[in-house]
This record gives C-alpha cells, sequence and structure tokens, in this order.
C-alpha cells in the first residue's frame, strides 16, 4: 500500500492544556501589581520572593475570575475546592513549590463548541479547570547564566485542559482560538499569547482509524503563537505516522518544539520521573463558593463568541464574516457601536472588514491605534445612502478619517466633494465631454454600444468622481440619442 | 526494611540534597528505624476518616485585589548570592536545545 | 532586688509609672545577660548595646510625651531566632541562613514594638526549630541555667534559658511538637503554645505550617498572659489566623480553679520513657489542683501516644515543602556547583544540618509516589481521631494534665546519636499540636535539683480557662519564684559535657 493510502488510516488525537494569566490587579497570594515588561524584580515582595516566614493569602478577584472563566467553558463549580503544593525545583519557582489545585478543581465537566474552518462545529469536553500561580522568568545566556526576575512569581493563572477530543492540528488550533476569543470576552485575561498571557502545552497520539484505543501519548511544549500550535502538532502527528509505517514504536515522552528547526525534539531533561508530592497547602484553608456567588457572576457573563456570532448572522452577515469580526473583539465591538448608532449591519460589516483591515493589515496597525470612531464610519455610511457622496469618494477620504478622525461631512464639504446630482450641471458636463470625444460618438452612432462606458467613464473623470454613476449613464445615452 | 538504599537515593535527589556517598547507608538504617516506628500508625483503625489537614476550621479566607507597595529592588536582591543587572543570578540552566536567550 | 529579676508585669508597671526608667531596666539586663551569656550562650545574636538601649529611650521618651505605656513598656524581650526582624539577622541556628537579614517585621515583632518591648537579641535553638534539645543549632548548643551540663531542652532553648536566667523578662519562642513548653518545663518557667491560630505565624519560619505556634516563655502565668494578650489576634496577613477576637487574658488570671473538672490521660502518664520521678510531680500538682478546689479524674486518650508517630510523619513532609525554598537561588547560602542541580544539591546537601537532613528525607519520602497513602494520608487521618478524641474528652473534662516532658533535662549529648529517643521528649506534647489546642506548661517542682513541668491543654480559643487554672496552681506552690543559683552558672560553665 502507497505511503498516501496509510496515512489516511490513521487518526490524529490531540487534547490541550491551555495556560491563561487572569488580568487582576494583584498576584494571585499577594499585594505586588501585575505588570509586564517592567524592570526586572521591581514588583516583589517577601510573599513572592517566597523570603522565610512569608505566607499567602489568595486574591478574591482571582478566584472570581476564574469561576468566571469556568462558567464560561460550562463547568461545574466545586462548592469547596481548595489548593495544594506541588513540589519540584526550579530557579525562576521562588518557593521550591507552586501553590496549585490538584484533586478538587474549581471547574470540571465543561464543554467548548469549536467552530470548525471547514464549517461545522466540534464540541470538546473541559475536563477541569484549575486555579494556580505563576513561576517566574528565566532568561539563559550562554556567557552570563540563567537570569531569574520573579515579577511575574505569583501572578494568578488558570490552567485549562481539554479531554483529548481533537482531531487535527487545525482543530487545535480552531479550539485555541475559540478558548481565546471566549477568554478575551468574559473579559478574566487579556490573552496575549506573545507576552505569555496564554500559553499551551499539547498532547498528541495517533491511531488506526476507527481505534478506540489511544497511542503513546507525546507531550508538546514550548508552543508560543497558534502558527506554531498547528506547525508543532502537524510535525507531531507526520512523525509519529512515519514511526508507526516504519515499524517502530511512539514513546511516551515529552517534546520540545523547535521553532527555527521546525521540528520537535525530545526534552533534554534528566529529571527522574516526575513526582511532584502534591499534597493540601496548610497554609491555605479552603474556599467555599458560595452557590449565589456563582448565579450572581454567572449572570453577569457578557455575551460570548458563539452568542455573538449566531447575532451577527441573524443580521444577515455570512458565517464566515460573523467569525472575522468576533475574532477580533476591538472590531466586533466596534461594529456593534456602529449598529448601536443605526448604521446597516451588512454596510459596516463590509467596510470594517474590507476596507478597515485592509488599510490596518497595510499599515500592520491596531485599530486601537487610528483615529477612526463608530460616529464617523456611521456619517460616512450615511453620506452615501443618502447620495451625498459616491462610494469612490467615500473610500478616498476614509483613509483621512482613519489617519485623524475627521467627520466625513466636513471633509466633503471642504473639499467640495459632494456628488453633482443636478442634471442640467451634469448635462453641461456631458455636452463638452461628447464634444471633445467625437471619435467616440461617431462609433456610438456605428453602434458600438461599448463607447458609452468610455464616454460616461470621461464624464466620472471629469467631475473627479462626483457624477452620479446613474444619472451619468443616463445624460450620456440622451444626448447620443438625439 | 521499608526503604532500600536505593531508594533514599531517589529520595535525595527528589529533595535536592547532595549527601556523600558514605552517608547513605546510615541515613538508610536511621530513616527505617523511625519508619518501623510510625509502622505503629498502620495498628490504628482510620476507616472512614477524613484526613485533617486544618484544624482551625476556617474557610474562604481571602484578600481584596488592592495592590500594597512591595520590596525596593535592592532590599530584593540584598540577600542574593550573585545578582545581575537587577536580575537573581544562577548557573545556566539548558534544558533544551532551543531557549529563550537573554 | 536587682532590676533583672522583676517579671515582665512588675517591669512594665515600674515603668509605665516611672519609677524606673525603660533605659535603666534595659541596662540592668544587659548587664546580666553578658554576665551569664558566655556561660548559656542562649543568644545567637545578642543585640550590641546601644541598640537595645535606644529601644528604651524611645520607650522613656513616649512616655515622657505623655503617650500611653504600652502592655510590654520597657520590658527586655528575647526573641527565637525563626522569627523575622527587619534589619536584625535570623538564621534559624541554620548554615544556610547565617548571614540573613530579613527586610520585614514578623507580626509578631511588630506587635512587641508597638506594645513597647526593648528587644534584647535573637535566641538559639534547634536548627529550623527541629529537635528537643538546642544541640541542633549549627552554631553551638545551649546550656541548661539549672546545670551546665543539661541541654535547656529545645527547640526554643535559647528562650527558655535567658527567661529562666534573668538575661530577659520575656521570651517568644514557637511550638510544633513541644518546642515552647518541653524546654519551659526543663529551664522552669512558664511556657504557653496558644490555640493554633491565635497568633499571627507571618514572619516565623516555617517548619511544619499546620502545627507552628508561637507563644511566650516568662517567669510566670501573669507575664505568659500579658505576652498572649499583646501577640494574640487576627491577622490579615495569615490566613490561618483565627477571626475569634481574643480574651481578657489578665481578668482571666484571677479566676481559680474552683469547679473546674480537669481529666488526667493514663496514657500520657504511662507513656514509655516517662520518668516515674516526673509522674509522681505531676500526680502531686494534680493534688494540689484537687485541693484548690478542682475535679481531677483519671481518663483515656486511647489514640494520644500514636500521636508521635503521626508527627514524626506530617511534620517532617510539611517540613520538606517548606525548606524546598533553600536552594541558593534568591538568599541564603550558596554552594557553587557545575550546573544548577548540583548548586542546589550541594547548598543544601552542605547548609542544613543533619537532623534537618532527616526529616527532609523523611517527609520527601512520606509525600512521595506510592508512599502517599500509607504514611501521609494515614497520618492525617490517625491525627483526625486523635482531634476527635479530644474533643471527647472536653466534652466531660474542662482541662486536661499531664507531664510536659517525660524527663527533666538530660545531659548534652545524651541523645545526639540516636534520633527516636530525642523524638521520645515529645510524647506528651504533640498531640495539642495536632488537635491544634492551647497548652501551657508551669514549674511543679524539683527532681535532683531539676525542675520539671506540668502540662495543662484546653479546648481550642481557652487560653483564658488554662491561664486562670495556672495562676491558681502558681500562687499555690510558689515554684515559679525559686531561680537557678547564681553561683553555680557563674563557675560550672567548665563541667559541660
Amino acid at each position: 500500500m502507497s505511503r498516501t493510502e496509510a496515512t489516511t488510516q490513521f487518526e490524529t488525537v490531540i487534547g490541550l492544556e491551555v495556560h491563561v494569566e487572569l488580568s487582576t490587579e494583584t498576584k494571585m497570594f499577594c499585594a505586588c501589581r501585575v505588570t509586564f515588561g517592567e524592570p526586572p524584580n521591581t514588583h516583589v515582595c517577601p510573599v513572592c520572593l517566597g523570603l522565610p516566614g512569608a505566607l499567602p493569602v489568595p486574591n478574591r478577584r482571582a478566584v472570581e475570575f476564574a469561576v468566571r472563566a469556568a462558567l464560561a467553558l460550562h463547568c461545574e463549580i466545586a462548592p469547596v475546592t481548595k489548593f495544594d503544593r506541588k513540589n519540584y525545583h526550579y530557579p525562576d519557582l521562588p518557593k521550591g513549590y507552586q501553590i496549585s489545585q490538584y484533586d478538587r478543581p474549581l471547574g470540571t465537566g465543561g464543554y467548548l463548541d469549536v467552530p470548525l474552518p471547514e464549517g461545522g462545529v466540534r464540541r470538546v469536553r473541559i475536563r477541569r479547570l484549575h486555579l494556580e500561580e505563576d513561576a517566574g522568568k528565566s532568561l539563559h545566556d550562554p556567557r552570563l547564566g540563567t537570569l531569574v526576575d520573579l515579577n511575574r512569581a505569583g501572578v494568578p493563572l488558570i490552567e485549562i485542559v481539554s479531554e483529548p477530543d481533537l482531531r487535527s492540528p487545525e482543530e487545535a488550533r480552531a479550539y485555541l482560538q475559540e478558548l481565546r476569543n471566549v477568554m478575551l470576552y468574559a473579559g478574566v485575561s487579556d490573552v496575549k499569547m506573545e507576552e505569555g498571557s496564554l500559553r499551551c502545552d499539547a498532547n498528541i497520539s495517533i491511531r488506526p482509524a476507527g481505534s478506540r484505543e489511544f497511542g503513546a501519548l507525546v507531550e508538546i511544549k514550548n508552543m508560543n503563537s497558534f502558527r506554531s500550535v498547528k506547525q508543532a502538532l502537524e510535525y507531531e502527528a507526520e512523525r509519529q505516522r512515519a514511526l508507526v509505517l516504519s515499524g517502530e514504536r511512539v514513546e511516551r515522552e515529552t517534546r520540545h518544539w523547535n521553532e527555527r528547526a521546525g521540528r520537535t525534539t525530545p526534552s533534554r531533561s534528566k529529571e527522574e520521573a516526575h513526582d511532584y508530592r502534591y499534597f493540601p497547602d496548610p497554609d491555605l484553608v479552603p474556599l467555599r463558593i458560595d452557590a449565589e456567588w456563582v448565579e450572581s457572576i454567572r449572570r453577569s457573563l457578557p455575551e460570548l463568541p458563539a452568542q455573538r456570532r449566531a447575532r451577527y448572522e441573524g443580521l444577515g452577515l455570512s458565517a464566515y464574516d460573523a467569525a472575522v469580526l468576533v475574532d477580533e473583539r476591538p472590531l466586533a465591538d466596534f461594529f456593534d457601536a456602529c449598529l448601536a448608532l443605526g448604521a446597516d449591519a451588512k454596510q459596516a460589516a463590509n467596510w470594517l472588514m474590507v476596507e478597515l483591515q485592509g488599510l490596518l493589515n497595510e499599515k500592520g496597525r491596531e485599530l486601537s491605534a487610528t483615529r477612526l470612531t463608530p460616529e464617523g464610519l456611521v456619517a460616512l455610511l450615511r453620506l452615501i445612502e443618502e447620495g451625498t457622496i459616491t462610494g469612490r469618494i467615500a473610500k478616498e477620504i476614509f483613509p483621512e478619517m482613519v489617519e485623524s478622525g475627521a467627520d466625513p461631512r466636513s471633509l466633503v464639504e471642504a473639499r467640495g466633494l459632494s456628488q453633482i446630482a443636478d442634471r442640467e450641471e451634469l448635462l453641461r458636463v456631458v455636452r463638452e465631454v461628447l464634444a471633445q470625444h467625437p471619435a467616440a460618438v461617431e462609433d456610438y452612432r456605428k453602434g458600438k454600444t461599448n463607447a458609452l462606458g468610455f464616454l460616461v467613464g470621461q464624464v466620472m473623470k471629469a467631475t473627479r468622481g462626483r457624477a452620479n454613476p446613474g444619472l451619468a449613464n443616463e445624460l450620456v445615452r440622451r444626448v447620443l440619442e438625439e | 526494611m521499608p526503604i532500600s538504599e536505593d531508594e533514599v537515593r531517589r529520595i535525595a535527589r527528589l529533595a535536592r540534597l547532595g549527601l556523600e556517598p558514605a552517608e547513605f547507608s546510615a541515613l538508610t538504617a536511621e530513616l527505617n528505624g523511625i519508619l518501623e516506628r510510625v509502622e505503629r500508625l498502620r495498628a490504628i483503625d482510620v476507616e472512614g476518616v477524613e484526613p485533617l489537614a486544618h484544624v482551625g476550621g476556617l474557610h474562604t479566607v481571602w484578600r481584596e485585589d488592592v495592590p500594597r507597595p512591595g520590596l525596593a529592588r535592592e532590599a530584593a536582591l540584598a540577600g542574593a548570592p550573585d545578582a545581575h543587572e537587577g536580575y537573581f543570578r544562577v548557573p545556566r540552566v539548558v534544558a533544551h536545545e532551543e531557549e529563550e536567550e537573554a | 532586688m536587682n532590676l533583672h529579676e522583676l517579671t515582665a508585669h512588675e517591669v512594665r508597671n515600674r515603668v509605665a509609672r516611672r519609677e524606673v526608667s525603660a533605659e535603666e531596666v534595659a541596662r540592668a539586663f544587659l548587664e546580666r545577660r553578658d554576665a551569664v551569656e558566655e556561660r548559656l550562650q542562649a543568644f545567637i545574636t545578642p543585640l550590641d548595646a546601644e541598640a537595645v538601649l535606644s529601644q528604651a529611650r524611645a520607650v522613656d521618651e513616649a512616655l515622657a510625651r505623655g503617650e500611653s505605656a504600652g502592655l510590654l513598656c520597657g520590658v527586655p524581650v528575647a526573641v527565637k531566632d525563626n522569627i523575622c526582624t527587619a534589619g536584625l539577622r535570623t538564621t534559624c541556628a541554620s548554615r544556610l541562613l547565617a548571614d540573613w537579614v530579613p527586610p520585614y517585621d514578623a507580626t509578631v515583632v511588630r506587635r512587641l514594638r508597638r506594645a513597647g518591648a526593648v528587644i534584647v537579641g535573637k535566641t538559639n535553638m534547634d536548627e529550623f526549630a527541629m529537635g528537643s534539645s538546642t544541640e541542633n543549632s549549627a552554631f553551638f548548643p545551649t546550656r541548661n541555667p539549672w546545670d551546665p551540663r543539661r541541654v535547656p531542652g529545645g527547640s526554643s532553648g535559647g528562650s527558655a534559658a535567658a527567661v529562666a536566667a534573668g538575661a530577659a523578662a520575656l521570651a517568644l519562642g514557637s511550638d510544633t511538637g513541644g518546642s515552647i513548653r518541653q524546654p519551659a518545663a526543663l529551664c522552669g518557667v512558664v511556657g504557653l503554645k496558644p490555640t493554633y491560630g491565635r497568633v499571627s505565624r507571618y514572619g516565623l519560619v516555617a517548619f511544619a505550617s499546620s502545627l507552628d505556634q508561637i507563644g511566650p516563655l516568662a517567669r510566670d502565668v501573669t507575664d505568659a498572659a500579658l505576652a498572649l494578650a499583646v501577640i494574640a489576634g487576627r491577622d490579615p496577613l495569615d490566613a490561618t489566623s483565627a477571626p475569634e477576637p481574643p480574651g481578657d487574658y489578665l481578668a482571666a488570671l484571677e479566676r481559680g480553679v474552683r469547679g473546674l473538672r480537669i481529666g488526667a490521660p493514663r496514657e500520657m502518664f504511662e507513656a514509655e520513657g516517662v520518668d516515674p520521678a516526673v509522674r509522681d510531680l505531676t500526680v502531686a500538682a494534680l493534688e494540689t489542683l484537687a485541693e484548690l478546689g478542682a475535679a481531677v479524674e483519671e481518663c483515656r486518650l486511647p489514640t494520644a501516644t500514636a500521636g508521635l508517630d503521626a508527627y514524626y510523619i506530617v511534620a517532617p513532609a510539611e517540613a520538606s515543602s517548606n525548606l524546598a525554598r533553600y536552594d541558593g537561588v534568591r538568599y541564603g547560602l550558596r554552594v557553587p556547583g557545575a550546573d544548577i542541580v548540583e548548586m542546589f544539591e550541594r547548598t543544601r546537601g552542605r547548609g542544613f544540618g543533619p537532623e534537618v537532613r532527616r526529616r527532609i528525607m523523611l517527609g520527601t519520602f512520606a509525600l512521595s509516589a506510592g508512599y502517599y497513602d500509607a504514611y501521609y494520608r494515614r497520618a492525617q487521618q490517625v491525627r483526625a481521631r486523635i482531634r476527635r478524641e479530644f474533643e471527647e474528652a472536653f466534652e466531660r473534662f474542662d482541662l486536661l494534665a499531664s507531664p510536659t516532658s517525660p524527663t527533666v533535662a538530660f545531659p548534652l549529648g545524651e541523645r545526639t546519636a540516636d534520633p527516636l529517643a530525642m523524638y521520645a521528649s515529645d510524647i506528651c506534647t504533640v498531640t495539642a499540636n495536632l488537635a491544634g489546642i492551647p497548652a501551657i506548661s508551669l514549674p511543679c517542682g524539683f527532681e535532683g535539683g531539676l525542675p520539671a513541668g506540668l502540662q495543662l491543654m484546653a479546648p481550642p480559643f481557652q487560653e483564658e480557662r488554662l491561664l486562670a487554672a495556672a495562676a491558681a496552681y502558681e500562687r499555690a506552690t510558689g515554684w515559679h519564684r525559686r531561680r537557678p543559683p547564681l553561683g553555680l552558672i557563674a563557675s560550672a560553665g567548665e563541667g559541660g559535657a
């Protein structure tokens, strides 16, 4: 049998472990500020430095955010939960243990409906969601050694563990994208993978299609972007297939994604099998999660991505357009603001996704870095709708609105860009144009009807695009027929 | 003997305790002496007894999410055996082929 | 009478009434401290005279300005060296922290300072509070003021010896399995372990977090009550600290024991290693309490002696995790190595002494995969049973009584080679830590010139009842007024083991 035939007979099975930093003001167990990009060791205290004698006290808001995240993922919330110590030594782990949750996680048994690129939805079960503290950051320099910054030590994290319900690297990427959206919409994290506030490890195995057994599980670490998640998993699935096809065994192990080399390599850690010696943290008492509190958090949950996509589709947007908007929350919020100002949904979506995105991509900018306001865009749409300006003029002035936040009406007035819809005025122009192009007029009269288009184009040119295109067409035809 | 000398070596690695090779046999004997004594725990009926992790009976103790000043960096680094430009410094950790570079 | 012979409350009252200045008191105690220190070695870091006197002068100035007198104003206090003091070396008697200067004060230290106490130094202890003789100090052993050839007990041996010898009017210690009460008994002073959560642990270098409590070592019960009144209370920095408001510990001293039902658990009187002479002294103390109007009766705590076994799993397990932070990265000793793992292993292997290493090994083992259920989980189940037995006993009794230590002070070196013999010192004390209940040790007589201690235990947050009974007993007997013979201290230093 050929290689490709064999390949199709395997199924890829993937589960993801995702860490999300919560966007609280302060750390999980101390009152130091949560920051990013500050000078090293400037947001530390006896607690997060692990100084002798210091004790942790949980951040209520971090617990609230974790509950919020768990609810957004349809998890059951444990009525009583607790913190455990996960013991291991690493230079950026100040206490020699990480405070985490072991056997009584805050959330269990949830799910996430993931819209798939090829259409349809995959329901991915969430096994558990728990709260923990982040470690510090290590920079490894060949000459200087390892440098440790503990500003990040103690930042609240949630770990979200999925069941192995994903069936391709592309699905894994889509899951991560949707999980990111949910965290962002739930307002618990800024989920920036490039700043490490969203981090992802994967478990991947392959098995003969149709089998219910799982193959040897390989854990993949160090995937630092959505793209690298997909690439790493594609590489790894292919590596495992090749091994099995050549009669070799897949080892159960942890592998490291090497972005530069584009491959996974075995982790070189000589650490004996992990033995984390979890036990209940004696410094922290159990948390009772009040049912009414949970309900009030549930009630305060904003519209989540799936709901928003459905709403947009209800407004007549395509599934694709709805997804594109929702994936880019600032854009979707902008869109909603336009709707609130009475904009036509399709028009607004079209302008945001085509004109605005085009400009942003061209300049590599974020929406937030522009001066464009929903009021401005809606005013522009209204000018087109009223017939005050043509679409072509609108596209002409749009970059300036994005750049300076200028009001489109003022721009149109100041530059005399309003449409020429006055019959007499336009008729004068038409006669001038026809007089300048006797050959084209002759052609038309000989039956070459495409000369009409040329002449209308010349009218538009002469008016610098301000002529009402329909009226121009009508008048050119009338004068020709005279 | 509840615990072998090899097991004692494994535990020492886990605890990151560097012991002299000569220490292991004496330590193994001492640990076994203690463990044999605590074997008496097995004689006590604890069927269905929930382990007691916290004696205080407290629950749900937390703080509000309000920042408070921590330590100045000089104070944070004052006790460091080695520091470099505001960082704690240790011998280079090499766990993987490719690591985040400083 | 020399000023250093005053109790803490006597010092406080005289300074508050401005009959004597805090500075004069401080000078007297400094002189005494320096006279006995060479023989006792109770202090790892005795504060230099100027540092002590400047605290005392600040107290005098505050009083002169008309500020109200704190509960410990002008009282010279010694602090065990596992309690963090900002700007003052805190070593835990370990090589690992030999030069560590905390950037913050423990909550109890803040409370001491606010109450006007004058800190005279940091006292010697068993390394990381692991031991019962203070011989596990990485620096030097402390000697018993009653007989310098003998240990002061431990782990708060320096604090007990300092108070017994008059080097401080009062001291703080910490008690994980008896580390306040046992040295108090062996040095003939009062030692109180409060209810778990009664006193903040913030700034106490953790040994076993679910068992550790800070408490006073004092010359009499009134001083213990005074100290507790200062240090007790909820602390938002310690999630395990109790919200219950502290009692009126000083008022409780007058309540007496009349009508109190006192149970004497047979298991603690008949435990292995209890010296018959010590048992007789304890029984005599119970008779005194009965004469004072208490109803004393024998009772049973069937699982009590298994407490020692549970303790020697739970405490090392927690310690193995609590001590994981000493890795040479951020503070303390670093022994260089070729790579990070070797650095960790050398730092910890050489920085910790043998007893600490032993307990880290034991605790790591008890938590490791495949052993957790058989050791750690089972020990915590036994612990639950012990607490249940205490709860049942306290349905019938207001207090429980036992010997504090099974023996009087033993000679230096006698038990250092045999961990199990050393651990046996805690047989009567560990259960109070496992159950989280308050317990006090007070002098109840002498055997061969060495003091013995009576232990009283009460239900959680019943420190007032404990202090009431202890004060009544103390008034009736006066054992606490005996002082170690000065001549012995001055001349017998060479007699060390």
